[in-house]
């Protein structure tokens, strides 16, 4: 009569297509959301998920229903003052006391739409319709990258590669093969020793024989082992070799004195976002993360974004830093190399049209895309100046001002939009 | 000592902790005393689900399955949202019509609320899906689940064939003329999955085969009477069925979508209409079914006490001037007058010789099933509301009329206003009173195709909501204009809205 189910154990997200669906159907709206909620976000939860508001007005599903107005009579419970004949103010705002007792029906309400998207979501968003510019398949034939796939079986390999199932299908299989034949003369003569017990007068030599010959098939029989070496498989595993295109990225920032706190917070933002764009877009990018004051320091992630210097600044440091980077580890011919460089715009005057040359003879050659973003409300200065100059001649050099919070992701979009193949 | 084991062996543990195997001798236990009652339902299936699997079927309106749509998306993320921010707490189960009579526990419920649950909705709702006039009328519950597969894989069929915007957006259109996908007179069939598929293919051809009458080129006979031209000749209430019996361009495909979203809107229909009733008899036996127990001393003190907070929270009736008031609590009510006639059967007082003469004195069983089984909540309310539960409710009716600055209080509950308050409240849960009267009146068959329907206001109230969208999913249905006039109280018809706009 009764079944009791435990679904517990159910796929959980039985309701994600249609999520999906729902998200999909207002990707403008919550796109709208996202971009507007980047600006006002910390730099450590940018990875986290975020909740997202859209004007309820904007997913209503209509329907006909009754409207106000009209003659409407109601009855309610707990009353405590009224007899009949009273008159009651009409309260405002189709309240408890009368006009529309359910609320819901009303569909009026103009709170907004709240709810939470996942971090993935949250950065398919983010990151929607954006692309490493430029990027080319180098050494794609050079085959650079193994990848370990299944391959069979063989009958030798170490222990750990035993394929349990294979290894005793095979031992079956000989078991058959190798008992098969004298069971059935053990069957046999099983058969004959049992006729000849039941003659009247039985032949005691040939009973002996008989006999004899039963213990020997036993065993002959018993002799045939359960697994032997011959039926061992191991599962069999080659290398295999995969086309990929390698992608390196370096993070060139200024860490100078002149570099305030909230400078190199909104530079730490913008490279939260790259790193985020990269370790999604990509999965074989590979980040260099390259910090400056008047000299050039190859640091890690943690360091990069955490650590605190202070100094004068000399840009064409971390350029040459760089370039030797590049030359010791990173062969343009193999890598796509990409840079981007955070500063304020302050530099040792001499040191721009170093910096410059440096980049117009070195560097450019070798990269497919170099961003430069000032993070500065002020005029631009030498830094600015060379490199615009530059630009002219070098369609690779990219130059963006940040002037306030808001301004990292519409620049980050401006400077990664996916290019018109 | 020997008093102590002698209790133990009578008391089922009291958990807090339930267990599977606790769960079945409780459902045992419960079974018994609901065939000692003649509770007659369909067999039970229990499934133990966790709070997000409660959220699923919140957004999929309790079935276990349902075609994919962006709407029950955001219903999830809807109540996904109220649930973390503690808005609201989960229901401590689902129940669906079906056969077996499916049943949803949430794992985080303790034992008692386990109990509770089980009499609540495997023998009260289960009892009333299996008798109940309206639901052995108009749903059923051994084809549903088949029913719901079926939509579902056509559903996905029509995606993959004509792309998922374009079935999104085509039942979008439909599911915003769901309320008008009825029919409230005339009986739907019993049909079996198999059945339906090889029905839905001879449909399918026939419907494109067959000369539709809006396509005539050729002139009719000419008549010479000009009502005899009128199309529908009747106007016709359920107007997605019309739609899919007419619409002149509608591929087959979007024919058998609006038939499944009317069809599921159909299996709702009688839920509507049973609130009360429904809520009401399952809570009665709850609260009947675990009492016997205890009184059998089945169940601890701790046990029961926890059931009847519970119960007590459940039958709650915030007053109207309460924060909580949200309207007539169904619960309370139906809880309140079931209660009421077991009263009025065994302990019948003047008052209620006089207003239920053939109930007092009578089998209490035998009246309250046959209350269950032919009523809904309108008639049921009309019948059975009693000046006691008046009393008790302290109801009172207010009439507002908009033309008036001010709300009176037209009865309250006392012998004058008894007649009065019980007759709103009935009205109060007639349904064709609370959605707005829309019916197909016409269509222009020698013109321009288009369609009309008319809204008939009921007690002078307009009609609301987002016409102008809805109109523009109708006349996506439809394919040529489509217009909306409201018929005046002095016979006159004023045009509401159409769509396409004229230039």
């Amino acid at each position: 009569m009764v079944h009791f189910i435990d679904r517990r154990l159910n796929g959980k997200n039985k309701s994600a297509v249609n999520r999906q669906r729902f998200i999909r159907r207002y990707k403008q709206q919550i796109k709208q959301a996202v971009s507007d909620a980047i600006s006002k976000r910390s730099v450590t939860d940018l990875h986290k998920g975020e909740s997202v508001s859209i004007p309820a007005r904007d997913i209503t599903e209509p329907f006909f229903h009754q409207g106000q107005g009209g003659i409407r009579q109601r009855v309610h419970p707990g009353n405590d003052q009224f007899s009949p004949g009273d008159r009651i103010p009409r309260p405002q705002g189709g309240g408890a006391g009368s006009g529309q007792g359910d609320a819901s029906a009303d569909g009026e309400g103009n709170d907004d739409f709240v709810f939470a998207i996942s971090k993935d979501e949250y950065l398919d968003l983010l990151f929607e319709d954006l692309a490493l510019p430029d990027l080319k398949h180098n050494q794609l034939d050079k085959l650079v990258q193994y990848k370990t796939v299944r391959a069979g079986y063989r009958a030798e390999g170490v222990p750990a590669n035993i394929d349990i199932v294979r290894s005793l299908r095979g031992s079956l299989a000989r078991r058959i093969a190798m008992s098969a034949d004298k069971k059935q003369q053990l069957k046999q003569a099983e058969a004959e020793l049992a006729e000849l017990e039941q003659a009247a007068v039985p032949d005691e030599l040939a009973r002996r024989a008989l006999l004899e010959h039963i213990a020997e098939l036993k065993q002959k029989l018993a002799a045939v082992p359960f697994i032997d070496s011959f039926d061992l498989r191991f599962r069999n595993y080659q290398k295999k070799p995969e086309p990929t295109s390698k992608a390196v990225m370096f993070c060139l920032m200024d860490v100078s004195g002149s570099m305030d706190q909230a400078t190199k917070e909104m530079a730490k933002r913008f490279y939260i976002l790259l790193y985020l764009f990269l370790s999604r877009s990509y999965k074989n990018v590979e980040v260099v993360y390259i910090r400056h004051h008047t000299q050039a320091k190859e640091v890690d992630e943690q360091e990069f974004f955490y650590s605190q210097e202070t100094g004068g600044t000399i840009v064409s440091s971390a350029l040459k830093l760089m370039q030797e980077i590049i030359a010791k580890r990173f062969d343009p011919q193999e890598w796509n190399i990409y840079a981007a460089q955070a500063s304020d715009g302050d530099n040792w005057a001499e040191d721009s049209p170093l910096c410059a040359e440096l980049l117009a003879r070195q560097i450019l050659p070798a990269v497919r895309y170099y961003a430069y973003i000032e993070i500065s409300p002020r005029a631009h200065q030498s830094l600015w100046e060379q490199y615009q100059q530059l630009q002219a001649s070098q369609p690779k050099l990219a130059l963006q001002q940040i002037r306030e919070v808001s301004d990292i992701y519409p620049v980050f979009r401006e400077l990664f939009k996916k290019q018109a193949a | 000592m020997s008093n102590s084991a002698l209790i133990s062996r009578a008391c089922l543990p009291d958990g807090p902790d339930w267990t599977f195997e606790l769960l079945a001798s409780y459902q045992q236990e419960i079974a018994r005393v609901a065939a000692h009652y003649q509770l007659d339902t369909y067999p039970n299936q229990i499934e133990v689900i966790t709070a997000e699997q409660m959220l699923d079927a919140y957004s999929s309106i309790g079935m276990p399955i349902g075609y994919h749509h962006w709407s029950y998306g955001k219903k999830f993320i809807q109540s996904e949202q109220h649930y973390k921010r503690g808005y609201m707490g989960l229901a401590y189960e689902i129940v669906i019509n079906s056969d077996p009579c499916i049943a949803y526990l949430m794992e985080e419920n303790t034992l008692p609320m386990q109990a509770l649950v089980m009499a609540h909705a495997c023998y009260g709702h289960n009892s009333f899906f299996k008798n109940n006039y309206l639901f052995r009328t108009w749903t059923d519950a051994s084809s549903i689940i088949d029913y719901l597969v079926f939509a579902k894989n056509y559903v996905s069929k029509c995606e993959e064939k004509y792309g998922i915007a374009e079935v999104e957006n085509f039942l979008d259109s439909c599911h915003a003329l769901m309320n008008y996908g009825v029919d409230r007179y005339k009986r739907p069939q019993k049909i079996s999955m198999a059945e339906e598929q090889k029905r839905q293919q001879q449909r399918e051809a026939f419907l494109q085969s067959q000369v539709n009458e809006l396509w005539r080129t050729l002139p009719a006979k000419a008549s010479t009477n000009p009502t005899e031209a009128r199309f529908p000749a009747e106007p016709q209430e359920n107007i997605l069925y019309f739609i899919e019996k007419n619409a002149p361009l509608l591929q087959p495909w979007q024919r058998e979508l609006v038939r499944i979203v009317r069809k599921i809107s159909q299996y709702f229909y009688p839920q509507k209409q049973t609130q009360v009733m429904n809520e009401g008899w399952a809570t009665f036996w709850h609260y009947t079914l675990l009492q016997h127990l205890y009184a059998e001393g089945k169940l601890s003190d701790r046990f029961m006490l926890e059931v009847l907070h519970s119960h007590t929270n459940v039958v709650l009736q915030p007053p109207y001037n309460s924060k909580y008031y949200s309207g007539i609590n169904p619960y309370a009510l139906g809880f309140a007058i079931f209660s009421d006639i077991r009263r009025i059967c065994e302990n019948p007082t003047a008052e209620d010789k006089a207003w239920f003469p053939e109930l007092a004195g009578s089998d209490w069983l035998q009246s309250l099933h046959f209350a269950m089984q032919n009523f809904k909540d309108e008639s049921f309310i009309s019948q059975y509301l009693s000046p006691k539960v008046m009393r008790d409710f302290h109801l009172f009716a207010v009439t507002d009329n908009s033309k008036e600055s001010s709300l009176e209080v037209s009865a309250i509950h006392n012998a004058e206003g008894y007649q009065q308050i019980r007759q709103l409240l009935s009205a109060q849960y007639n349904l064709s009173q609370l959605e707005p009267n829309i019916q197909v009146q016409q269509v222009n068959l020698n013109t321009d195709r288009a369609l009309t329907l008319r809204y008939i206001p009921h007690q002078e109230i307009p009609l609301g909501g987002a016409i102008e969208q809805v109109m523009r999913h109708l006349h996506r249905l439809w394919g040529f204009e489509v217009r909306l006039e409201q018929l005046q109280s002095d016979g006159s018809v004023q045009l509401l809205a159409r769509c396409p706009e004229p230039a």
